[in-house]
């Protein structure tokens, strides 16, 4: 323990919000719950987010994100959105449980707003990667009970002046990752299509067809993943960062590269 | 045993408001005005970093004179409240209301119980849809706690500032106008070579409809540089 003018100096220096929420209201955090032994598998007991991609392209990033939350075998959520602005340089997106993954989000939000304002100035990337890991391995007693969250989290880093990306495993481990990458359960089918069609150095527009089409080929082969949806007018969430700040790519820019892969796909009319 | 010296209840509050209103008025003034565009925050402050102004939350705004490590203190325990608050609840659940009674609670316990009281006075702002909706609150260094409907000043020389303010204030006037008025009222008739300069000042905005301006529900920002020297250019071109 520090004592005296010390202790002062280190309690003044707190600028986190979820360090002073664990010291003042711990019942507040989304991760301090005890939730008692283990009942085993979760995935029918809480909604479950899916398959997040992320890429860089020239001059900054992008994410996105499908629309389906499942409960077991159930469909729980078609509009659900797992793709959200952490501040105005940096964009979150969260696999795993619905619920922990809400309340992880809006804590991080405020977090970085928090720290803007009592500093007034941004978070530096590293910084904002950071304690994202340390909020995600604060959730690993959870994550040992099947309510798991994994985040992806991209942002432009106003210092380098590039986009960066940035994964993470349930024990906190963060990994900065080059040109793309992806979570949830259809991943690995998003991964494998992002091989093919990612280049260096593509418009943001060129990046928004390739996410919608490893989402599409993600739901295509993963139940849990919800494809476009022209029935309902629905499409993938998708944020883009670069110089200029995070914006929303809007629906019909996405209708219309949905629209693209559809006919493309239809025209061909193979299998698989 | 020694004994102490018997100081009436009022003789001991007389000394510490005294007290606190000597270290207040050492400072420079700060001057919160409600106008068409928003609330408008203008500080005399040479320090660009060093601030009296400042972002509570996302339609309320804080600024103080004084003492600048107590009201730094108040001001990041403004922070803490709001966000815990608009956290637990939601962000509509956080108001100037709720902000400015905590602060009145802390400031009076404080000047009664504390060794020493605080010298500072703040002012909470909350900006709504329309000047009329928009809520002032001042508050002193004993806890007591104002609700002012068109313009606040705070500092050393604040009565005559408000009496230079109360002559050229009009709250259907815009930003740029504001900003004016209040610079104009925070010089008064200093003499035009130590008129004030666009680098003694530190002036901000809560902005009435950030979302339309801006795409973000942040009201809060600050006027620097250029925009600053732009506003107070715009009286003399005609």
């Amino acid at each position: 323990m520090m004592e005296g003018r010390e202790r002062v100096v280190a309690d003044a220096a707190v600028a986190s919000f979820s360090a002073y929420l664990s010291a003042a209201h711990p019942d507040q955090l989304p991760f301090s719950r005890n939730l008692g032994a283990a009942t085993g598998g979760s995935s029918a007991l809480a909604p479950q987010a899916t398959t997040i991609v992320a890429m860089t392209y020239s001059g900054g990033t992008l994410m996105a994100g499908d629309r389906r939350a499942t409960m077991g075998n159930v469909i729980a959520s078609r509009h659900i959105e797992k793709v959200f602005p952490a501040d105005q340089y940096s964009v979150l997106g969260i696999a795993g449980t619905a619920g922990i993954a809400m309340d992880l989000m809006r804590l991080f939000q405020v977090e970085l707003e928090h720290y803007e304002k009592i500093e007034d100035t941004l978070m530096s990337l590293d910084g904002k990667a950071n304690r994202l890991a340390a909020m995600v391995r604060a959730n690993l007693p959870l994550a040992m009970q099947g309510l798991a969250v994994i985040p992806l989290f991209t942002g432009y880093d106003t210092a380098l002046h590039i986009g960066r990306l940035f994964s993470y495993d349930v024990t906190g481990g963060r990994y900065e990752e080059q040109e793309h990458h992806s979570v949830g359960s259809g991943a690995g089918f998003a991964r494998g299509a992002l091989k093919k069609l990612w280049q260096p150095n593509m418009s943001r527009s060129t990046a928004v067809d390739v996410a919608v089409e490893a989402l599409y080929d993600a739901a295509d082969d993963d139940s849990a993943t919800g494809g476009p949806d022209p029935v309902r007018d629905l499409w993938p969430v998708v944020y883009a960062v670069d110089a200029a700040g995070t914006v929303r790519i809007p629906d019909r820019e996405l209708a219309a590269a949905a629209a693209r892969i559809i006919g493309v796909r239809s025209s061909v009319g193979r299998e698989a | 045993m020694t004994q102490q010296f018997y100081v009436s209840p009022e003789q001991m509050i007389k000394d510490r408001a005294d007290f606190s209103r000597k270290g207040i008025a050492r400072g420079r003034s700060v001057v919160v005005l409600s106008c068409r565009d928003g609330i408008a925050l203008v500080a005399e402050n040479p320090s660009p970093s060093l601030h009296k102004l400042s972002e509570i939350y996302d339609r309320i705004a804080f600024a103080a004179v004084g003492k600048y490590n107590e009201f730094e203190g108040l001001r990041q325990a403004g922070i803490r409240y709001a966000d815990v608050r608009g956290y637990s609840y939601d962000r509509a659940d956080v108001t100037a209301r709720g902000l400015a009674s905590v602060y009145a609670e802390s400031l009076g316990a404080v000047f009664t119980a504390e060794s020493k009281p605080f010298e500072v006075e703040l002012a909470v702002a909350e900006v709504g849809p329309t000047s009329a909706e928009d809520h002032l609150y001042r508050l002193s260094y004993d806890g007591s706690i104002a609700d002012e409907s068109s313009f606040i000043v705070m500092g050393g020389d604040a009565d005559a500032v408000i009496r230079r303010l109360e002559s050229v204030f009009d709250g259907g006037a815009s930003l740029s106008e504001s900003v004016r008025a209040a610079v104009q009222a925070l010089a008064g008739d200093r003499p035009e070579q130590v008129k004030l300069d666009p680098s003694l000042l530190e002036a901000a905005v809560l902005e009435r409809d950030p979302l339309t301006s801006r795409g973000s529900r942040r009201a809060f920002r600050r006027i620097m540089g250029r925009e600053l020297d732009d506003m107070l250019k715009e009286k003399e071109r005609p």
